[in-house]
């Protein structure tokens, strides 16, 4: 029984996050899918080039990965119930992007309150040891 | 003695129309977005045209909130740049000003931005301004703020801090 919600779940956030426009836009896809926490990842593109100079994709791009990857968290949490909206978010760059490599970015909603989702996240390319991005945010819960 | 005559305004025009737009024309993602900006004297605001891309939550519809997120920070390192490319172009000390240097020129880099979202962003244009709170040798700490139909009702704001390129 209790498998058989999880999966009615999973299905609900793989749904819901698969027609986004502006996620499409970008490329994303959900990697994984478990209680509180999701992975998605975006292919490099040149259009996502922030920096001529450098060929590195814009922070704003990182940015929406982390937002969609964190809203996914909350939606997924075992006791949140439909979809959620970003309160805030914020997201530190440690360091920039690999040109032409895929971003991948994990979230966890570490905690849920009636009214509030807690989520942070990760941003990586292929050196999974030093993070791109690191993200922290609130969001609406039951909207 | 001779006398020195000011630049005609069609040539100023020109020279700080072509700065802005090549450091704009420079930056995929901002054509990938769509935006572009209004310029009045060294005032600059930029512009994020309605398209159905930009949509998150296509139910509702809003705008989703990497969009809204890029927008602010693509407005943050614009206006950030172009405080001082106007240094750069204009503050010569000379009576005519100088031409902008593309090729030497260098973008700030985004050490975090935070973006607090007020209310969920219509399907229509939006706008923002960024406020350069303080320009350090090494770092900037920049404000913007974002609406759509009212200016004085903010469907978002950001704060950033951006590592100084040594560009003057």
């Amino acid at each position: 029984m209790k498998n058989k919600m999880i999966e009615k779940k999973k299905k609900a956030v793989e749904d819901f996050f698969a027609v986004l426009p502006h996620s499409i836009s970008l490329g994303m896809g959900i990697d994984f899918i478990r209680d509180g926490e999701v992975g998605m990842s975006m292919p490099y593109d040149g259009k996502l080039i922030g920096d001529p100079q450098t060929k590195v994709i814009h922070g704003g791009a990182v940015f929406a990965l982390l937002d969609t990857c964190c809203g996914a968290a909350a939606m997924s949490h075992p006791e949140q119930i439909g979809p959620t909206a970003t309160i805030d978010l914020r997201v530190d760059y440690m360091r920039p992007a690999t040109p032409s490599q895929r971003i991948k970015a994990i979230a966890t909603c570490y905690n849920l309150t009636k009214n509030v989702a807690f989520v942070r996240a990760v941003a990586l390319d292929h050196n999974e040891e030093k993070p791109v991005a690191m993200a922290a945010g609130a969001f609406v819960t039951g909207v | 003695m001779e006398k020195n005559f000011p630049e005609p305004l069609a040539l100023i025009k020109k020279r700080r129309n072509e700065a802005l737009s090549k450091l704009i024309n420079s930056i995929p993602y901002i054509s990938f977005l769509g935006v572009n900006f209004d310029r009045r004297g060294d005032e600059i605001t930029a512009i994020l045209p309605f398209k159905d891309e930009l949509i998150g939550n296509p139910s509702l519809p809003a705008l989703h909130g990497g969009s809204i997120a890029a927008f602010l920070e693509i407005s943050a390192i614009i206006g950030l740049s172009w405080t001082q490319i106007w240094r750069q172009i204009e503050d010569t000390g000379s009576v005519t000003g100088s031409s902008y240097d593309a090729e030497n020129f260098f973008l700030p880099k985004t050490i975090d931005f935070s973006v607090d979202y007020l209310r969920s962003g219509l399907p229509r244009d939006a706008y923002a301004r960024a406020t350069v709170n303080r320009a350090g040798r090494r770092y900037a700490s920049v404000h913007v703020e974002a609406w759509q139909d009212n200016r004085s009702k903010l469907f978002a704001q950001g704060t950033g801090h951006f590592l100084m390129p040594l560009n003057i």
